[in-house]
């Protein structure tokens, strides 16, 4: 894989990002001063975040994928999406408190998330045998909080900000995959009791498990597998909606029951 | 309004929709039409539709989604007549040339009802108790008036810019769905334009046949068992054209598709 940057580097700007993160400041773009930077570049950016939260004593609970729909992939010029992980105080549970204080600019998204009970291993990873080595679904409500002025970014340097992973909310009611059809299963989101997104499942690359063996693929060319028992949000199928303190939002999904959370 | 003017902007309705050639606005003719004269222009209208041979076998809510009421500046549906002219079954081809100028298509879902629902004071679980069955529906809406140049009273006097509908091939009870959540897919063409849900339309499709049929209540209409209603779209309409080949799957419902020639 094609790599710009050196190890010190490497360390460098992930010190710079969780820094971001752990104290909820924007930064300029990574790609500003590392114009050469690749996609290899920024997930190992990614990874020595990751690894400096486990240091720290963090564990990681679960991946997520980003950039899902069709719509933002052509927009942003790329053919695949992007992976993120996801740290242990990262979860909030259903009905709790986001404290936005400790976030930039979150924003809300509607996902199906899905528990493996097998491990899943690309390249070649598709959508039979995520199904097969699903446990379970669980609807759930991703935070994202681009690390970025403005929002604003590349796709290298979502890449290196952990693609914009900040908190999540997981729902209650699970499902077996054999009993849903996730292609059109349905999700309403409501922000202080007003409809304001809709969706369906199709959103997600066409079917919410296909976002699975992506990831899957994306994390083979690592030499990275998908573990047994992971939790993994899949995409979002609403546009991110941005949230405040003051505001409550609830998430219906089509069999699924509801997920809801309020923001201080 | 009087009634002379009235049938004389009917009668140019009709004959643009015979003709398949698109009028100017109504609204910027240079006189005031309310949005009760436009209902009375599209009575005039469909009264020329049965005096032809059509008959009535449903109707359809418009105007919807919160995106359309802010593009009309409006804040209720509207609502037109569907006749036995313009029920195409899944599958169908739908000949452009022969009988459309301008179409769209939406993904909606339609109520077959069992009983008569009369307004006032239609509730939600009296429209459920009337419903049958929903099913899978795409209408293809189309307007008589130029490049769709439209402001409410345009379209109410242009039978809601109803083209004609397409119904798919299942039928479920509405006891076995959740209309709010159910949720919608389009493609066009293979590729998937367009996803939603059930609440896209006034929150629920089953608010949308309870304000239709307490409305038309005021005027003693009454929707009858038998009848087709069509609920509303729940996804952005899209404009089709000959050799365009359009799906929809709705959660817990089914499917329809349409091809256009």
């Amino acid at each position: 894989m094609n790599r710009t940057l050196t190890r010190e580097q490497v360390l460098a700007l992930a010190e710079h990002i969780e820094n971001a993160e752990l104290h909820a400041h924007d930064i300029s773009k990574v790609t500003n001063d590392y114009p050469d930077m690749t996609f290899a570049d920024a997930y190992d950016v990614q990874w020595e975040i990751r690894r400096r939260k486990e240091a720290r004593g963090n564990k990681i609970v679960g991946l997520k994928m980003g950039l899902t729909s069709w719509a933002k992939m052509a927009q942003m010029g790329v053919e695949t999406p992007i992976y993120g992980f996801l740290a242990d105080y990262f979860s909030v549970p259903d009905g709790g408190v986001v404290d936005t204080s400790k976030l930039i600019h979150p924003k809300i998204e509607a996902e199906i998330s899905f528990v493996t009970k097998a491990p899943l291993h690309g390249p070649g990873c598709h959508i039979g045998q995520v199904l097969a080595a699903t446990d379970f679904v669980i609807p759930t409500v991703e935070v994202i909080d681009s690390r970025y002025e403005n929002f604003k970014f590349d796709l290298i340097s979502v890449v290196a900000d952990n693609a914009s992973s900040t908190r999540f909310i997981t729902g209650g009611q699970m499902a077996n995959v054999a009993d849903l059809d996730l292609r059109t299963l349905g999700v309403v989101m409501e922000k202080n009791g007003e409809v304001v997104e809709l969706g369906a499942g199709a959103a997600v690359l066409g079917h919410p498990a296909s976002s699975v063996a992506m990831l899957a693929n994306l994390l083979a060319e690592r030499g990275e597998h998908i573990p047994a028992g992971s939790f993994i949000m899949t995409g979002g199928i609403t546009a991110a909606v941005p949230v405040a303190p003051g505001d409550n939002i609830t998430v219906r999904y089509q069999g699924l029951g509801s997920v809801s959370a309020r923001f201080i | 309004m009087d009634q002379i003017m009235i049938n004389a902007l009917g009668d140019e309705l009709y004959q643009a929709m015979l003709n398949r050639e698109a009028i100017s606005p109504l609204t910027e003719r240079g006189f005031d039409i309310s949005v009760d004269d436009a209902y009375h222009i599209s009575l005039r209208l469909l009264e020329r539709r049965l005096a032809a041979g059509e008959k009535i076998i449903g109707k359809k809510i418009g105007v919807t989604s919160k995106a359309v009421q802010n593009m009309l500046g409006v804040h209720q549906p509207d609502f037109g007549y569907l006749t036995d002219a313009m029920v195409f079954n899944s599958g169908e081809a739908v000949p452009i040339s022969q009988r459309l100028m301008q179409p769209k298509a939406e993904g909606e879902i339609a109520f077959i009802l069992k009983k008569d629902l009369i307004g006032p004071g239609v509730t939600n679980a009296d429209v459920l108790a009337a419903t049958e069955c929903v099913m899978p529906c795409f209408e293809i809406v189309d307007s008589r008036i130029r490049d769709w140049k439209i402001k409410i009273q345009d379209t109410v006097a242009d039978n809601a810019s109803c083209g004609l509908f397409v119904l798919g091939d299942q039928a479920v009870s509405p006891r076995q769905v959740d209309l709010v959540t159910c949720g919608m897919v389009v493609e066009k063409n293979g590729h998937i334009i367009s996803t939603g849900a059930g609440a896209a339309a006034l929150g629920s499709p089953v608010n949308c046949v309870a304000w239709l049929a307490n409305t038309l209540g005021h005027f003693g209409i009454a929707l009858k068992a038998g009848e087709v209603i069509l609920s509303g779209s729940l996804v952005p309409l899209e404009p089709v054209k000959a050799g365009d080949v359009m799906r929809v799957d709705i959660g817990g419902i089914g499917s329809a598709s349409v091809r256009f020639t």
